[in-house]
């Protein structure tokens, strides 16, 4: 079953065709891995699947609800790493609090965050603070969770530990759908690859089809991360 | 006439100052919110108008406005002034005064979080008040505080511009004593008197500014 349909999805920004005809669909317990040089639209269509922009044209459906890990966080600085995590299935999904703040722990205990819950924002490390902001996505029981770089923003030897924390999740089976930059990472850890070059799909299949391809762009692109 | 008679008959004064204070931040604070919210509407003519209203609220003497406001409906419109209405006059003068001051602050504030933060709690689901109340204004409020911390002690020092509608504040009363008593006791006095009240707003908002940063 496909959680996330779209269909010719088109975007401009003023007279910059970002998006220019993309489909695709997402199904239930997919890694679905988007690669692709800067300003090939990566983003734009995560943003668009995600409802924070709106496509000029084209369809989307969702059989599900979904979460959005972003590339810097925006955890709130206000609130404490427990509180950035119970205050929406608290305050939107209107659940019991004993329940949620369970479930919040139980997921700080998976993010390796225990002991943590009362740090603010700032005290933590970027690779923490990203941790948390997946926590916080998924303490609202997502059926599908999108990840835009969520690597971009750290030093090199943090990124791991968001990496393998995306790959736990793989093996549970969590439904997601990550723009990366990390070539082998989205290589190891996903069903399905779209190349986006220009605005378009470039390439897509399965890890082996999308990076074994003759693609001319597709090789030219991984020769730059090679 | 020793300086405790001087403070003695200060004192009434200095409860009218103390007022005018009190009551324009009670009604700027919220007021200037709401002209925020006008002046970044996305409606055309709400802005306009707001941004207007700001322009001449900075733009003219506080001391003129306050004057418009108690000698507007008579000569405007020909109703009778009554005695009462000199502190009302004063209160709504400051307040609209105040709260075009406040609106800028917090519209710098505001404008000054990130777009993350509101996609953050779009995505989320909180509802545009949930995310306005919940997430943004506890991190303006804080951003702005030294601002606001500015103009307060302005405010303190503006009271005493209610002399011109014959409002008894303390600076009044100060200066018909000084021309009875031909000595510079009373303003002396009211010098103290203003430093002290703002020397406690200080403390105040340094207070609240520590408060505050439990976080960044």
């Amino acid at each position: 079953m496909s959680l996330l349909e779209m269909k010719n999805i088109k975007k401009s920004f003023g007279d910059t065709e970002v998006l220019k005809d993309i489909s695709l669909t997402v199904d239930t317990g997919e890694v679905l891995g988007i690669i692709g040089p800067s300003g090939s639209g990566k983003s734009t269509l995560l943003r668009c699947a995600t409802n924070l922009e709106t496509p000029d044209s084209g369809e989307i459906r969702y059989a599900g609800t979904f979460g959005l890990v972003f590339q810097n966080f925006n955890l709130f600085p206000h609130y404490t790493v427990l509180k950035n995590i119970i205050d929406a299935p608290l305050k939107v999904q209107k659940r019991k609090k004993e329940e949620v703040v369970t479930e919040a722990r139980k997921l700080l205990g998976k993010m390796g965050l225990e002991g943590r819950e009362d740090a603010y924002p700032y005290q933590l490390s970027g690779g923490q603070q990203q941790r948390v902001s997946i926590a916080r996505a998924l303490a609202m029981n997502p059926d599908i969770l999108f990840f835009d770089e969520p690597t971009s923003a750290l030093d090199p030897e943090l990124t791991g530990e968001i990496l393998k924390v995306i790959k736990d999740l793989a093996a549970e089976h969590m439904t997601m759908v990550i723009v990366t930059h990390e070539m082998n990472f989205a290589k190891n850890v996903s069903d399905h690859i779209i190349f986006m070059d220009d605005g378009y799909i470039a390439e897509q299949g399965t890890p082996e089809e999308v990076f074994g391809s003759s693609n001319e762009r597709m090789q030219e692109f991984l020769g730059k991360f090679g | 006439m020793n300086v405790a008679m001087i403070v003695k008959q200060l004192a009434g004064g200095m409860v009218v100052s103390i007022e005018i204070f009190a009551a324009t931040l009670i009604f700027s604070l919220p007021l200037g919110l709401i002209v925020a919210f006008g002046r970044m509407s996305r409606i055309k003519p709400v802005q306009w108008v707001t941004k207007l209203y700001i322009s001449v609220m900075r733009g003219t003497p506080l001391m003129l406005q306050l004057m418009v406001v108690y000698y507007g409906p008579y000569y405007l419109f020909g109703l009778r002034i009554s005695a009462t209405y000199r502190l009302t006059a004063v209160l709504i003068g400051f307040a609209i005064n105040y709260a075009a001051y406040f609106a800028e602050i917090y519209r710098g504030g505001i404008e000054s979080i990130s777009a993350g933060q509101y996609e953050a709690a779009r995505v989320l689901g909180y509802t545009r008040p949930q995310t306005f109340f919940r997430i943004i204004l506890p991190q303006v409020m804080k951003r702005i505080l030294p601002s606001v911390t500015n103009e307060v002690i302005t405010l303190v020092k503006d009271t005493s511009l209610a002399f011109v509608v014959a409002v008894p504040e303390m600076f009044t009363t100060a200066k018909q004593i000084a021309a009875a008593q031909t000595s510079m006791t009373a303003f002396v006095a009211a010098g103290i008197f203003y430093y002290v009240f703002n020397l406690i707003v200080a403390v105040v908002m340094e207070a609240i500014e520590n408060k505050m940063s439990y976080y960044r």
